[in-house]
């Protein structure tokens, strides 16, 4: 542990400790544009310049030079005063200044840097450099005279999304950051260099325009369009959830989201269901809160009455559905929409247990049956920080284009009974080793197989669920044990679709379908009865991402028109069929179902015990095939969504861009 | 005046053949053997001795430099020698007459020189430009590798080494030995940060030396005369003999080898044929290279042409590229030219250099016509200083000095056009 002097004060830093951090350790603040904490060095801004002794007698970039032993480092002195002045200037001369119309106004490195250390005007007198403006796809807006060409950017993507689809053209004051032949930036994560950019060149295009930072509410909010639970940050205005960013959290989603995740709340004010509709001689008609209750009590379903929950909706959702079954005297719950059946009586079983942090120190991963890009974009990062260390990658499923070294085992999901030697090998050589069963695997039966799979491999099994409600629900015992099937087998006279889009209604035709939702999906189109309920944004809940670890989101804004919380909604059908739930507020509820699954009151890591023997004479066979066929129209809120839409045509079908004729 | 039997390059004008058989008649590849049976200590103390600085402008002691390489392979990493042949400092030529006349010179010194650092093969990075060179380096290559002077078993010597020539694209950047790495690597050429200096971590991230062709050829020949040889030319700390390139305004242009430590009188006297319209004629001289400041002629004419005497000056060897100029120069344009070549050539990775060269070069151009105030002759001082020492690699520095060298000499002659435009400009009556 050197020690280091900044500005007078003696320090101990850690081993491997650059000047730059040394100096935040001691309190003081260096300014830069092109460091970033993720990102490798590129010392190009030369905003951080300090002064070191011993060195040369100039000024030293500090993001760059390690910390020794007894070196002295100023911040405060005059030479790092001009020094920081000068950069200030030279990055200023070229920047236009066009803040009162640039979107990163408010929340711009370069502004609030300029204002701390920049001189108070300008001595350049010659013309500002201007530089076309790059095509980027659909997501990023560029205004590129502003760049400062700080790399962060290219780095991101070449080191984190692991694409090299940004880049620099020439060289000199002519230098250019641009897509590869201005193609757009393809990869799920491609967004975040909006938030890396520290000015205003990277800009968000769908929020174009849209609001000024100081203008929006802040809600610290959790992601549900996968399974990994980002932590995000909801910007709204009034009723409208104007944009939505990343909160950082090492743990999760460390400080980037998906595409998805950023961009899908234009879906929110689209397709919404904000008024009560009945089925009348098979058209939907606007009806009154009154009439739906009255409906569905006519129906009598006492004990004939089934639940099935969607892949978005929160645990408190969830616990007021499954309280009001056990009151009617029921016990027919589900959120496998699709009709899996996998054995969850030991959630361990269905966890992934190495954790996302832990996935990195793997040296060995077989997946089965994931496409873990489009599944779980966040996991993809981690998984090639694993292979940037050394691991290896074996996939058994269809083939898709991997952002790391990995080898393709063929799509026969058989292969797990019988592994080839090189995989046993690496396994064999590995400390920490994963198995990973994504949605492929699960739809194909595959679960008991890729557990005793990771069984003889001396791995740790970890399932990847695509559903940000699923491990919610499996904690509350919101399933049945033959999945689907059992609530069809029973017949029930009314099923209650809590955001559930992905069943096949078809299964019920007989049954009264009240659908409690938010958005005009497929669920609403099967519905006898829609109840117009809140999306993520709009309630307060808690979520259970694939890993286990529980985390609650506040409510950003409030519903549109006549739509409740979904709770509320359950709530008072509770009064209409007569039964009681046992709870009247949000607070009762929660504490209702912490006191049944203690878990869900601590947010972290939950814990299920240990794994379970696999079952014996567990096979599977038969090809593999992935059931997200589209990673930007996965669900309904993500399907209403313009922005999803237009993504989908143009990066993934590749159609061109429809501009209007004038 | 060197005698001609202590020349090192006695076939730089190209009287010659450049082939293998010519070079051994001059004495190249005479028992490579010996030089290498020597032993890698003791060679790298022979150049030590010698008081070698290196040649390609910064005139780092070249012994000390491949003694920093690593003694044995800890991590079975193999060890470069990387030879820099990508000359495109304006002004500077020698390489080019290494290359096509004596080339052999430059193969044995990369076989003797990687021996010595322990290298496993050489890359010769030559100059995109450098067409017709690139042609006879290649193919000397192959006669020495047909020879069996070079590859498996390199000259009978049981050290099995390669010699790799690359060519350049053009990009005067890839001189600089981090920027040449990243080129060779495939990459766009751009400096790297240092540390890790590229003996810890350089091509490959492997051991990494970083030498100039002239650096590398006169090995072979310190080793056969001896350090002592070589040292004793030139004054304290300047030893040796040096290709001095004289162009601009002399009778005679010419690339020569000479003593170090010459005096600049007697270089230009003896071997360009004197300054056109004689020694009064003589405006200002740029001693080494387009990247240094200019002298101004009384303070030149009797300096001695070494590091230190230049330094002293306020100038610098850098690669003894001499550009003279006499009193018909423009030297406001001439400096602007250059200021241009530098805005051009930036590789624009960091803030001072990308954005200061064109500020810089906009401000001289309008300084070239007179269209400026006093005041900004000031602020474009400053700026030089806000570039120097502010950037990754020495091309901040190479940008800025020439316009200080300008502001230091030749202040009255700046504000004498801005005076004389502001005269000229007629007021509106009113």
């Amino acid at each position: 542990m050197p020690k280091v002097t900044v500005d007078g004060h003696e320090i101990e830093v850690p081993d491997g400790a650059t000047v730059l951090q040394a100096c935040e350790l001691a309190g003081k603040e260096i300014p830069r544009f092109c460091y970033h904490e993720r990102l490798s060095i590129a010392g190009n801004c030369r905003m951080c310049l300090v002064e070191v002794k011993p060195g040369p007698p100039k000024p030293q970039a500090s993001c760059a030079l390690p910390a020794t032993e007894g070196q002295e480092i100023r911040t405060d002195s005059e030479m790092v005063k001009t020094a920081r002045e000068g950069v200030m200037e030279f990055l200023l001369i070229n920047h236009p200044l066009d803040c009162p119309i640039c979107d990163q106004g408010g929340e711009c490195d370069l502004q609030d840097q300029s204002l701390m250390y920049g001189r108070g005007a300008t001595r350049y007198h010659e013309n500002k450099r201007a530089v076309t403006e790059k095509f980027m796809g659909p997501l990023i807006k560029t205004v590129m005279t502003r760049c400062i060409h700080c790399t962060r950017c290219v780095r991101f993507s070449e080191e984190i999304a692991g694409v090299d689809e940004i880049g620099a053209l020439y060289r000199g004051e002519d230098m250019q950051i641009t897509t590869y032949l201005e193609q757009a930036a393809k990869h799920e994560l491609s967004a975040n260099v909006i938030d890396l950019c520290p000015v205003g060149a990277l800009t968000s295009g769908p929020y174009a325009y849209e609001s000024r930072p100081w203008e929006l509410k802040k809600t610290l909010g959790i992601d549900v369009s996968d399974a990994v639970g980002s932590n995000i940050r909801i910007d709204s205005r009034g009723r409208e959830v104007l944009r939505v960013l990343p909160r950082v959290n090492d743990d999760v989603n460390e400080e980037w989201i998906s595409d998805k995740a950023r961009y899908q709340v234009d879906g929110l004010v689209r397709r919404r269901l904000d008024k009560v509709w009945i089925r009348k001689k098979g058209k939907l008609a606007e009806a009154s809160w009154e009439e739906a209750f009255k409906k569905i009590a006519a129906a009598k379903p006492g004990k004939d009455i089934a639940a099935i929950a969607g892949d978005m909706v929160d645990c408190e959702t969830m616990f007021a559905a499954k309280a009001l079954l056990k009151a009617n005297g029921s016990k027919l719950v589900e959120s496998r929409q699709t009709g899996m059946d996998y054995d969850v009586s030991n959630l361990a079983a269905v966890n992934f247990n190495s954790t996302f942090t832990g996935i990195e120190e793997a040296q060995a991963i077989l997946i089965v049956g994931s496409h873990i890009r489009w599944e779980a974009p966040l996991i993809n990062v981690r998984l090639r920080k694993a292979v940037k260390r050394g691991a290896k990658v074996f996939v058994v499923g269809p083939e898709w284009d991997t952002t790391f070294s990995a080898t393709f085992l063929g799509e026969d999901v058989g292969v797990l009974g019988n592994l080839p030697a090189d995989v046993t090998d690496a396994f064999k050589a590995a400390e920490h080793s994963a198995v990973i069963l994504g949605a492929g695997g699960f739809a194909a039966g595959a679960h008991g197989a890729a557990m005793a799979a990771a069984n003889t491999l001396g791995a740790t099994f970890n399932a990847l669920h695509t559903a940000a409600a699923r491990m919610g629900a499996l904690m509350l015992g919101f399933a049945s044990k033959g999945g689907l099937a059992d609530l069809v087998s029973a017949k029930p006279k009314v099923v209650l679709a809590l955001g559930a889009d992905e069943v096949d209604w078809s299964q019920f035709a007989d049954a009264l379908k009240v659908y409690i939702g938010h958005h005009g999906d497929k669920g609403a189109h099967a519905a006898d009865i829609i109840l117009p309920a809140s999306a993520y944004t709009e309630k307060a809940g808690t979520y259970v991402n694939t890993e286990g670890r529980v985390q609650m989101a506040d409510k950003a804004i409030f519903a549109p028109g006549d739509a409740r919380e979904d709770w509320t909604i359950l709530r008072a059908l509770a009064d209409a069929l007569g039964v009681n739930v046992g709870f009247d507020s949000f607070g009762e509820l929660r504490a209702a179902m912490v006191a049944e699954v203690p878990a869900l009151g601590e947010e972290g890591l939950a814990d299920y015990g240990a794994m379970p023997a696999a079952p014996a004479l567990a096979k599977a066979s038969g090809a593999l095939s992935y059931p997200i066929k589209d990673f930007y129209l996965t669900n309904p809120i993500a399907r209403a969504s313009v922005v999803m839409q237009r993504c989908s045509d143009e990066l993934i079908h590749g159609e061109e861009i429809k501009e209007a004729a004038e | 005046m060197l005698a001609d039997k202590d020349r090192i390059f006695t076939n730089l004008y190209g009287f010659q053949d450049w082939g293998l058989k010519a070079a051994q008649k001059r004495g190249d590849w005479d028992n490579t053997k010996d030089l290498i049976a020597k032993g890698q200590d003791s060679i790298i103390d022979e150049i030590k001795a010698s008081g070698l600085r290196g040649r390609g402008g910064a005139g780092f002691p070249t012994g000390m430099k491949w003694s920093f390489m690593p003694k044995e392979s800890k991590d079975g990493r193999p060890s470069f020698l990387v030879i820099n042949a990508d000359e495109s400092e304006p002004g500077s030529c020698k390489d080019r007459e290494i290359i096509r006349h004596d080339p052999h010179k430059l193969i044995e010194g990369a076989l003797v020189a990687g021996f010595a650092m322990r290298a496993r093969a050489a890359y010769i990075y030559i100059r995109g430009e450098y067409i017709r060179e690139a042609e006879t380096l290649q193919a000397a290559i192959d006669e020495a590798y047909d020879a069996g002077l070079i590859g498996k078993n390199a000259s009978g010597s049981g050290y099995d080494f390669d010699v790799f020539m690359h060519r350049g694209a053009g990009a005067y950047i890839c001189g600089e030995e981090t920027a040449m790495i990243e080129s060779l690597e495939g990459k766009k050429g751009q400096p790297r940060l240092k540390p890790p200096f590229p003996a810890g971590a350089g091509l490959y991230g492997c051991p990494t030396t970083v030498n100039n062709v002239e650096s590398i050829a006169v090995v072979p020949t310190i080793l056969r005369r001896g350090g002592a040889w070589f040292a004793s030319f030139g004054r304290e700390n300047n030893h040796g003999t040096k290709l001095f390139q004289i162009s601009g305004h002399v009778e005679k242009p010419c690339v020569v080898e000479e003593a170090m430590s010459i005096p600049f009188r007697e270089l230009i006297e003896k071997h360009a044929g004197g300054i056109t319209g004689g020694w009064d004629n003589l405006l200002a001289v740029i001693p080494g290279g387009s990247s240094v400041p200019l002298v101004p002629a009384e303070q030149i004419m009797d300096a001695p042409m070494d590091f230190d005497g230049l330094k002293e000056v306020g100038s610098g060897l850098g690669t003894a590229a001499v550009i003279v100029m006499d009193k018909s120069t423009d030297i406001v344009r001439a400096i602007s030219r250059i200021s241009y070549f530098y805005k051009h050539e930036s590789c624009g990775q960091c803030t001072p250099c990308r954005e200061g060269t064109g500020w810089m070069w906009r401000v001289m151009e309008r300084l070239r016509v007179g269209e400026s105030t006093p005041r900004e002759i000031d602020m474009l001082y400053e700026v030089t200083k806000q570039v120097e020492g502010h950037t990754i690699c020495a091309l901040g520095d190479a940008a800025a000095w020439p316009i200080q060298g300008l502001l230091r000499h030749f202040r009255p002659e700046l504000e004498r056009r801005i005076a004389e435009r502001e005269n000229a400009v007629p007021e509106a009556a009113e």
